[in-house]
Formats: structure tokens, sequence, C-alpha cells
């Protein structure tokens, strides 16, 4: 077997609710995601997109199947572990950026290495880098409200980037951008790719979808068979 | 997470939701407060009480005529007269006896206005033996006290009290001076020496002169016999005792009495009167205590309920924490120094508002308060353990929120 997977997803199954009014959202998922790949995951809403995406960032854990994150089972794991591994392994950006409000950008961006014990010079030093991979090194005194929505994103961005994760797990990050600065997130997150990192994204626009390498579609629990055709296409 | 990180992160949080935490910090603030005060009144009132008593010593016993009975009420002698007698004093006075009894001395008093050339003065005039002095435990500043020669001889010789003597003589040398009172004249032999920490001016303001005097000249007819109370002096303290049983049967037997319980005097010891005392103090201070333990609870359920606004409020911050790699209890961490940052602060001001107004109320009023230093770092104590107390609950609901549902919630 070749190097291990950043993500792998086998025959995944996630039913909620109880008795009569269960509802399975994921009907057997199995998805490999490689090293340094860009991969765009679509679908409508009520599709499972939502919940493959709360599996993969380790926020909800799956019914039935395994998850793999660098090679290791993550599917049977505690709160307290998880927290552990998403804290390592993964870097999120969310739709409506979730800074905290009375904090400095910089210290939103240290915030995930907080968790992890890093020391305070040290944590300091990472956010500055992170946000000058982002541009926005002269920004870090600025507390949210005082930047636009587009260089919010970005310390975002370098806040999922601090921790240098295997995986930048971005659900909708353009969804509340107005075009401008939707190309600027996403040329971003682009050139992150190109750089090596691992990135999946979740949207339900097309020609966000556009920018990633590989395209999955989800539908009614399931990865569409015709997606991974279409990749080739969407692939520019 | 480091505990620096942790207090950081809390602090900010107070700070970020300023009037809110201000708010619980006054809930707070007021229950500590209260419990400093009523702690300072309850040790002001004790000490108080403990001065008094140990001036007038503790191995005392006061008799009183009457005595109060469970049905009716107080008992007295035939007429108006006094059930005591300067023979009860004689007979108590004599060892053989009752040999735990050291020394005796009946007292009478009444009210008097006493002249010296245009001045008038009224004082309490007691008449009394030369044990007196001895036995309530005070001194001669100028002259001497009674003697037994004066008792002896009827003497109009006079003891002044230091207020009596400055009122009546302002500022001269009163012994040797005359007083007149109802057309007798007096020569006054001492002043005594004043009785700083009493609380009653009665102890200061006074005239003594023998009891002999006082029954033949002031009082006369059937009355002379009679007294208003006897001091005994017992030996020590723990003879104390058997002086009562003593001086109790003692007198059962003299009034031709069948049981003490139909006694027609009452015995007061100076342990009697301290327990009384503290009894109504301790209640005093279990009432105010109760007062102040409830504004606590309530400053406890405010704290509560402030955390808990908190956590609903922060639900997106929590989730969003966890999401970026918080554990479980580092969140309830957070929370609980929170919690607990706002109940020192809390208990900070309130003690210090509380050692204030222990400075400040007895210029106002009479009351004397003690600030007490294990009460003061008790209330803060206290007031970080109740942030901690009432801050479980919403820590450990704000730990248990699933981050899914945390960054959902809008």
């Amino acid at each position: 077997m070749s190097a291990p997977a950043v993500i792998e997803l086998i025959d995944l199954g996630k039913t909620y609710g109880l008795g009569s009014l269960e509802v399975e959202a994921l009907k057997g998922v199995s998805l490999r995601i490689d090293q340094g790949e860009f991969v765009a995951i679509v679908g409508p809403s009520g599709s499972g997109k939502s919940t493959l995406m709360h599996i993969i960032g380790c926020l909800d854990v799956p019914t039935t199947g395994r998850v793999e994150l660098s090679g290791s089972d993550v599917a049977s794991l505690d709160e307290e572990r998880l927290a552990v591994v998403r804290n390592r392994h993964i870097g999120f950006v969310f739709q409506q950026f979730n800074l905290l409000a009375y904090m400095t950008a910089i210290r939103n961006v240290e915030l995930p290495l907080v968790y992890a014990g890093v020391d305070p010079a040290e944590r300091h030093e990472r956010a500055l880098r992170a946000l000058d991979q982002v541009g926005l090194a002269d920004r870090g005194q600025h507390k949210p409200g005082e930047l636009s929505g587009g260089q919010q994103q970005r310390v975002a961005v370098a806040r999922a980037l601090v921790t240098e994760p295997a995986l930048i797990l971005a659900d909708e990050p353009t969804g509340n951008l107005d075009s401008a600065s939707t190309v600027d997130v996403l040329e971003l997150l682009s050139s992150l790719n190109r750089a090596g990192r691992t990135i999946v994204l979740i949207t339900h626009e097309r020609d966000v979808a556009a920018r990633a390498s590989r395209v999955v579609e989800i539908l009614d629990g399931r990865v569409s068979p015709a997606s991974e055709l279409d990749a080739a296409g969407a692939a520019r | 997470m480091s505990w620096r990180d942790t207090y950081r992160a809390a602090a900010e949080a107070v700070l970020t939701h300023r009037l809110r935490s201000a708010l619980t910090v006054l809930g707070i603030l007021v229950g500590i407060t209260a419990v400093i005060l009523t702690v300072g009144i309850g040790n002001g009132a004790k000490a108080q009480v403990r001065s008094q008593i140990a001036e007038l010593g503790t191995n005392i016993l006061v008799v009183s005529p009457g005595s109060s009975t469970s049905t009716s009420g107080v008992r007295g002698g035939f007429g108006s007269a006094s059930t005591l007698t300067q023979q009860d004093a004689q007979a108590l006075a004599d060892h053989a006896v009752a040999p735990d009894i050291q020394a005796v001395a009946p007292v009478s008093e009444t009210s008097a206005s006493l002249h010296v050339g245009q001045t008038n003065w009224t004082t309490t005039l007691t008449g009394t033996t030369r044990a007196w002095e001895d036995i309530r435990g005070r001194q001669v500043t100028s002259g001497r006290f009674l003697s037994a020669e004066d008792e002896q001889d009827r003497a109009t010789v006079m003891v002044l009290g230091p207020d009596t003597a400055s009122e009546l003589f302002s500022g001269a040398n009163p012994v040797g001076q005359s007083v007149v009172y109802d057309g007798t004249t007096f020569q006054v032999v001492g002043v005594l020496a004043e009785l700083s920490s009493s609380e009653s001016s009665s102890n200061n303001d006074l005239a003594i002169v023998p009891l002999s005097t006082y029954s033949q000249r002031i009082v006369g007819g059937s009355n002379r016999n009679s007294v208003s109370s006897i001091y005994i002096k017992a030996n020590d303290a723990a003879s104390l005792s058997p002086a009562y049983q003593e001086a109790s049967t003692l007198l059962v037997n003299l009034h031709g009495l069948d049981s003490a319980a139909n006694a027609d005097f009452s015995i007061a010891t100076q342990e009697s009167l301290l327990k009384a005392a503290t009894s109504v103090d301790r209640t005093l201070t279990v009432m105010l205590a109760g007062i102040a333990a409830i504004s606590l609870l309530v400053g406890g359920i405010g704290v509560m309920n402030i955390m808990l606004v908190s956590v609903t409020e922060r639900i997106r911050e929590i989730g969003l924490r966890k999401a970026l790699g918080a554990r479980p209890g580092v969140i309830r961490r957070q929370f609980l120094v929170e919690a607990s940052l706002l109940g020192l602060v809390g208990g900070l001001i309130g003690v210090g508002l509380g050692a204030a107004g222990v400075v400040a109320i007895p210029h106002f009023t009479d009351t004397s308060l003690i600030l007490s230093l294990p009460a003061s770092l008790g209330a803060i104590a206290m007031a970080v353990g109740i942030g901690v107390a009432f801050g479980v609950y919403p820590a450990t609901r704000a730990s248990r929120l699933a981050p899914i549902d945390a960054l959902r919630s809008e």
C-alpha cells in the first residue's frame, strides 16, 4: 500500500434520531483524499454534505464505518481525544468566520496554539508567520470588527494554518463574502494548495467548486457516481 | 491550556461584559459586606459585655429583694419594705456559717439632691460598708474610703464619685469640704477613681455614706433596717458556686421560708449576667448572620444566572473553541475561573466596604464594631466558593455542548 491517505472514509453511515424518527443522513460513503489534494465536496442541502463535513472534521462521529485520519482510526474516539485530533490535524474555516470579537486578529490566530499548550513566545511567532502567509502581517493588532469581511476570512484561514494541520477544512468559506473577496480567499486557498496543503472545500456553488482539483458530489447520502467522472472536467 | 491562559481568557470575558459582570459582583459584595458588618457588630457587642463584666469582677454575687417566679412575676416583701435587711448581710458575713464568702457589702440607695453653697447636684446616695470598695474593685484617688470608726460612730462623712466631685466642686479638691443633704452636713473624706470603660454613668456619679449613717439619719422609721441589695464576694472564682449555695440556704432559713423555690430574694452571678448578655448577643448575631447568608445566597444565584446567560450567549464561542481543540475540561475550567473571578472581586470589594463600615459606623452611632481578620479572609474565600459552587452547573453545561450544535446556533 502507498503512503497513508490524509483522510480515508470507509463505508461511512450516519443515522440521526431514535425509533420511528430515524433519519439516515449517510448511507455508506467511501472516500479517499490524498496528501496535497484540493477536493470540493458539493451537493444540495439535505444531501448529507454537512454531516460528511462534520465527520471529516471530527466534530461528529459516524454510526457505522471507519474514519482514518493519517492512517489512524478516529471513529471510536471520545470527546477528549477528538478535541486533540481537531487541534493537531484539522484547520477549520467557517462561513461566518467565527473570530472572537474581543480579541485582536493575532490572538485569534494564536487560539489553537493556546489549546495545544504552545508557550507564548513561540505562539506569537507562529501566529505572525501565519498572518504573513495570508498577507495580513500588518493587521495583527486589529480586532475583527475593524477588518473587512475578506480580511476576516483571511485571518480565519491563518488560524486554520497555524497548527500546520494535515487538512484544512473550509465550510462554505465564501458564502458571506462579496465577489472580490471571494476571489481573494479562493486565490489564497489555491496558493496554499500549491504550497502542498491538503484542502477540502464544502460549497454549493459550482464556480467555487471549479477551483478544486477534484469534485465529489453528495446526493441522498451517497457519493454520486457521476461526480468522479465530472471531476476531470471540473479540474480545469 | 495553561492556568495563565485560562485566567487571561476568563478576565477578558469578564471585562468584555462589563455591566453584566458589575451587577454580578454587586450581588456578591452586598452579601459579603453584610457578613463583615454582622460579624463586626457581634464581636463588638461581645467585647463590650466582657469588659463590663470584668469591671464588676467575676467572683461576685448580687442578692436582690424579690424574686421572679414562673407564674406570678416578682414577689415582694411586706408592705413596701425590701425583704433584705442589714441582719441578713451580717449573717452572710459570718465565716462559720458561710466559709466560702469572703466579704459582704449591703447597699441602700436613694436619689438625693446634694448642695455645696449655691451648687445643686442630684445623684445616687449610697449607704454601704467599707467592704464595698474591695468588692466592687474601686479605688480612691484622694483622701480615704469609709472606715470602721465611721460605721460605728454613724459619722457624717461622704465619699464622692469622680463625676459627682467635679460637678459639685468644679475642679477644686473636695476632700475636707462640706456637702449638705436634707439639712445634714457631711464631710467629704475621699474621691473614687474613675471607671473609664464603664457604660453606665452611675459608676462614676454617686455619693457614698456609711450604711449606719444612712439608716439612722437619712431613712429612719421602720424601713431603716432594709437594704436595696447585698454584694457578696466569694473567696475566688472556684468558690462562687458553694458561696451561692450558702447564701441561698442561709437567707431561706433567716426568712423562714420552706424552700428556695419560694425565695423572696434572687441571687445573680456575674456569670449569669454574662450568659444572659451573651445569649442576647448570640440571638442577634444569628439573626444578622441569617440575613447575611440569605443575601449571599441571592448573590450566588445571581452568579449562576449570569453564568447561564453567559453560556447561552456564548454557545458559538464555546463551539468554536471546541472546534479549535479545546477539551471539555478546559471549557469547564474557563467558566469556573470566570465565576470565581467574579466572586473574588465581589469578595474583595465587599470586605473593603465592610471594613470601611466598621470604621465609619461607630462615628454615627454608639454601636461598637470590631473587624475580624479571620472573618474577612473567610468572607473572601466564601465569595470565591460561591462563585465556584454556583458556576459548576453552567460550566458543566458549557463543556457538554457539542461543537456542531454550538456552531450551528445563530
